[in-house]
């Protein structure tokens, strides 16, 4: 039998609301016990003990929203490249996206993404599968044998289903499987061919710009279809004050509905495009400061359940282009924990509340058994040091992609030790 | 011109309106009235620019932007190239920075630079070496376009102070109005827009300019009236129904033009649509219409760009 202690650590446990100096042991992967209790228990000269010093330790991250090139544009991001990013960033179970090459639409293609990532990933590996065929939005994918498959849930990525009769059957289908569907709001029409997000600096830019009332419309609409057909549904990324307003009232009204917010959209609004600077391309675009500063209300109300990284690598060729043709997308594994963690840097919310939209909110929303510190979960766990500074340079980023938006900027907040089922995976400053 | 000239641009790229001072923007008109009169004179050309290699480097097709800054570069006795690349679907972007690099190794002193999308001038002028002037980005801007609209304006002895401009018709896709809506600001004139919603941006009042959907009500003491080129090969959709019915409502004809100011003046950035955005009648009227004094005023600007940007380059060798 494997034991492992951790000693004087600041155990901060969403789920519980935990937040005190204690111990917690791991054996055989799983979580025995942990909590304050611990401290007095346990003899500190044993070999086995890990002395946090008062650091945190709390459930390791999960990523509701992770794109990589695997299958198919490998150059961009393989699931291992992305899973190297992942525990660097504390992040211990990720959520990939069907928008590969091909689309993550059959049962064997399932079975693909949990293979590799069984053979290649330190993370826990979770794929989403397509909603609808090749995502093209028209015919709904067999959700019954993808779920047995192992899809934890049901996307077509960064594309809306424009058409609302199918996505009207698709919720109903999928509504009698349990299973949840996460949607994307962009209004397609609107927002086809635009680059940014309308407003007094896409016009000095003159680039293409939809309003950012597009995704308000789409969010409506699919709350609407949600009431119609009972489907659990959630927004994957929303952006906009208006659908967090609408969102609010939708779970006011009982609703099943939850919705993520990127790091991207908490920490960057338009003005970060500055001249053109592609890496700030992304979907939905930056919004103005007033919708920035909303999404940070959001997660601090708890209006919004999640906080993702919208990790999204993109090979040099694609992003060193004129803005309006460059690639979508940054990355954000190793950036999300700092990132996410300013909002409690400026006293929004409290570490515990922070930390619930990275672990336990989605562990909830997926139905996972992470995301918690209680006994008998497994021992996925991120120990680090909330104050630490964090200067991003993509040179010293692990993913295989460079795109990321935060170049040059400082957080505070660095994973020291990140564990997968208790297996030390990462360490600060250990090569990797 | 004297021994030792003052440099005017404090940028080593003329990219944008936007970034200009009204001191630097005053210089370059002033520089470039000495140039129209160089341009009447027999002996046109200058040694200024001799033994300098301008490349024109243009991804869009354009007869007279090109054509105007090419005399403008042989007029001032440098070596000029010109090239025209034609972008497929399939390379766009890929070949701006493949061909940028490729030309910064043949060591041109000015690159000038057109290109469909906007921003790619930018992006363009951190890859090279060289200078970089923008002959129109998208619908970003066209900066010489916007300062030789000024010089014919103040060569027709108008002050900016005061003086009331209506910038009519496709703003959208515009980088001609968004260059003179900047210049005409910074200078002190009031802008008006005039045209179909549909072809005004956003947030277009953060400008600090009226906007105006009736044409007549908008040219009411007006005392300048720039129309623009209603660009079919930009629009991505239906925009306005027909162009019958852009005429109808946009275009502008003698009856439209009697609601503006008394003596008020008609440009064109051409080419024109006539029929389209403007009537012959008018286009044609040398009493109200400056657009021949524009293509004269272009190649006098586009002197005073290439000299005042040669100022910045080292007179020595380049060692990397």
């Amino acid at each position: 039998m494997s034991r492992t202690v951790f000693h004087n650590a600041r155990l901060i446990d969403p789920a519980s609301g935990l937040d005190a100096i204690g111990g917690l042991v791991v054996e055989d992967g799983k979580i025995a016990d942990a909590g304050p209790h611990l401290l007095a228990e346990i003899n500190r000269d044993d070999a086995a003990v890990i002395d946090c010093q008062g650091l945190v330790l709390a459930p390791g991250l999960i990523d509701m929203r992770v794109s990589t090139g695997e299958p198919g544009s490998e150059h961009r991001e393989t699931l291992k490249s992305a899973s190297r990013a992942a525990v660097a960033g504390g992040v211990t179970t990720i959520i990939v996206m069907p928008n590969t090459d091909p689309v993550i639409d059959e049962p064997s293609l399932v079975g693909f993404i949990r293979r590799r990532a069984e053979a290649t990933a330190r993370v826990r590996v979770l794929p989403m599968a397509a909603l609808t065929r090749h995502m093209a939005g028209e015919v709904m994918t067999e959700i019954g044998l993808l779920k047995e498959a192992g899809a934890v849930a049901f996307s077509d990525g960064d594309r809306t289903i424009s058409n609302t009769r199918v996505l009207r059957r698709a919720l109903a289908y999928a509504s009698g499987f349990g299973v949840l569907v996460v949607g994307h709001a962009e209004d397609p029409d609107l927002t086809d061919g635009t680059a940014v997000n309308e407003g007094e600096y896409a016009m000095r830019l003159g680039l293409p710009s939809a309003p950012a009332m597009a995704e308000v419309m789409i969010v409506e609409r699919d709350i609407r279809l949600v009431e119609l057909t009972g489907a659990r549904y959630h927004f994957g990324q929303i952006s906009t004050a208006a659908s967090l307003e609408a969102i609010a009232k939708a779970k006011a009204r009982g609703l099943p509905i939850t919705c993520g917010v990127s790091a991207h959209h908490l920490a960057l609004n338009e003005l970060d495009i500055g001249t053109y600077f592609t890496f700030m391309k992304m979907k939905p675009p930056l919004r103005a400061e007033a919708d920035r500063a909303a999404m940070v209300e959001g997660v601090a109300s708890g209006i919004i359940d999640v906080i993702v990284s919208s990790h999204d690598p993109q090979a040099a060729d694609t992003k060193r282009q004129p803005f309006a043709q460059a690639a979508f997308g940054a990355v954000g594994l190793e950036t999300l924990l700092p990132v996410a963690l300013s909002v409690y840097h400026e006293d929004r919310a409290d570490l515990l509340h922070v930390m619930k939209a990275l672990t336990w909110a989605p562990a909830k929303i997926l139905g996972l058994e992470s995301g918690t510190l209680a006994k008998g979960a497994p021992a996925d766990l991120v120990l680090f040091d909330p104050d630490a500074p964090f200067v991003v340079d993509p040179e010293k980023l692990h993913s295989r992609a460079r795109n990321t938006p935060f170049k040059g900027r400082h957080f505070q907040g660095q994973a020291i030790k990140t564990y997968v089922g208790g297996e030390c995976v990462f360490e600060c400053g250990a090569s990797a | 011109m004297s021994e030792a000239p003052q440099p005017i641009l404090l940028s080593s790229h003329l990219l944008g309106i936007e970034g200009l001072s009204v001191g630097e923007i005053t210089a370059l008109l002033d520089l470039a009235d000495e140039y129209v009169a160089l341009g009447r004179a027999k002996q046109k050309k200058s040694p200024l620019l001799r033994g300098r290699t301008v490349i024109n480097l243009f991804f869009e097709p354009s007869t007279r932007t090109q054509s105007s800054f090419e005399l403008a570069g042989k007029r001032l006795g440098a070596d000029v190239m010109n090239m025209s690349v034609r972008t497929s679907s399939v390379t766009k972007g890929e070949t701006l920075i493949d061909t940028a690099t490729t030309l910064n190794a043949m060591r041109p002193d000015i690159l000038i630079v057109r290109h469909q999308n906007s921003g790619a001038t930018s992006m363009l002028a951190r890859k090279v070496d060289c200078c970089v002037v923008n002959a129109g980005d998208g619908a970003h801007e066209h900066p010489t376009q916007a300062l030789l609209d000024a010089l014919t304006i103040r060569r027709r002895g108008r002050n900016f102070e005061g003086l009331t401009v209506a910038i009519c018709g496709d703003v959208l896709h515009s980088r001609v109005a968004r260059s003179n809506i900047h210049l005409l600001a910074k200078m002190g004139a009031r802008v008006r827009l005039i045209g179909p919603k549909t072809l005004m941006p956003a947030a277009v009042a953060r400008f600090g300019v009226e906007t105006f959907t009736d044409m007549r009500e908008g040219l009411k003491g007006v005392d300048i009236v720039m129309m623009l080129r209603l660009q079919l090969e930009r629009m991505s959709g239906a925009f306005v129904p027909s162009t019958r019915e852009y005429f109808r409502y946009w275009g502008l004809d003698r009856e439209k033009l009697s609601h503006a100011n008394p003596g008020a003046l008609v440009m064109h950035p051409g080419p024109m649509n006539r029929g389209v955005e403007i009537d012959s009648a008018v286009a044609d009227d040398l009493e109200v219409s400056l657009i021949h004094e524009q293509v004269e005023m272009g190649v006098a600007i586009r002197m005073a760009v290439l000299d005042a940007l040669s100022r910045g380059l080292p007179a020595g060798e380049r060692t990397i």
